[in-house]
């Protein structure tokens, strides 16, 4: 049975690119059960790992951490982290974080997979 | 509620909704719900330590034109003046540290966490910390309707750690975060 501070995360390898789409809002309850879906994908990827965040309507500053953890040791593994999809207001908190200029950030999966 | 993070998500839409319901846009109602879940989620992960069945009170105040003390009645909490902005409450008892220690981080340095301070003061107008007497923090949030609403401003910080407060403009630099 799923926890009831578990988010819906799929993940699905499309050619070299491996894609993590999470599900809904993503806060203080929440990032760790996404920490743990990115942990395992960078575990298993070698080329490009996409962050899909298109059902993403809401994340605060733990899943911006999470994903900062993300980016970090996917530079270590030589792994091209990308987040796509972002909704305005997830986009707002990387923007006042300053981390819209750090990380890659694309509009669709399909630029995700191109640049 | 306690301190238990699956609170935040109503916490949210409830701040979120009462800010609406006084004029606040779309963008500025996600902005204070934003604020208000970094606050809570900074006393339940720094204050209390990640413990789940804590207290934590959060009050919601509409301010009008008029002197607005939450503490005594105001003609804008009975809806018979203009809301000129919105006031929150937040107060734990939790571990007290010195509300100037509480600064956002360097934000070029990179690095997961220690955020959340940083994005309370961007989005609203006024944050104080202040020490409750005798156990716990206060946290004051205010965000004014009109001129500045969607826009992120310049914050006032005010930083009272003992007596008369002191007003201090965006504190940024290391220091704990809380």
């Amino acid at each position: 049975m799923r926890e009831e501070n578990d988010i819906q995360v799929s993940i699905e390898q499309i050619d070299e690119a491996l894609i993590v789409t999470p599900v809904g809002d993503v806060d203080l309850s929440r990032s760790p059960c996404l920490r743990q879906a990115l942990k395992k994908s960078l575990s298993d990827v070698t080329g490009r790992l996409i962050v899909d965040l298109t059902d993403v309507p809401y994340m605060d500053s733990s899943g911006v951490a999470t994903l900062v953890e993300a980016m970090q040791l996917a530079r270590r593994n030589s792994v091209k982290l990308v987040l796509c999809g972002m909704q305005d207001q997830v986009r707002s908190i990387f923007e006042i974080a300053r981390l819209d200029r750090v990380f890659s950030i694309v509009p669709s999966r399909e630029d995700a997979t191109q640049v | 509620m306690l301190s238990n993070p699956l609170y935040l998500c109503g916490a949210r839409e409830l701040v979120s909704s009462v800010a609406k319901r006084l004029g606040f846009s779309n963008e500025a109602c996600c902005q204070i719900s934003l604020a208000v879940d970094e606050a809570l989620a900074n006393v339940m992960r720094h204050g209390y330590k990640k413990a789940c069945d804590q207290p934590i009170w959060m009050s919601i105040w509409p301010c009008c034109d008029q002197a607005c003390d939450p503490a005594e009645a105001c003609s804008c909490q009975d809806g018979q003046a203009e809301y000129t902005g919105i006031r929150i409450v937040i107060e734990d008892e939790a571990d007290q540290v010195d509300p100037c220690e509480i600064c956002s981080r360097d934000l070029d340095d990179v690095r997961p966490g220690g955020l959340g301070v940083h994005i309370i003061k961007e989005v609203m107008d006024q944050v104080v910390y202040e020490k409750r007497e005798g156990v716990g923090m206060k946290l004051t949030l205010f965000k004014q309707l009109g001129i500045k609403d969607d826009t992120v401003s310049e914050t006032q910080v005010h930083c009272p750690p003992r007596g008369t407060p002191r007003s201090v403009k965006d504190q940024s630099g290391k220091g704990s975060n809380a």
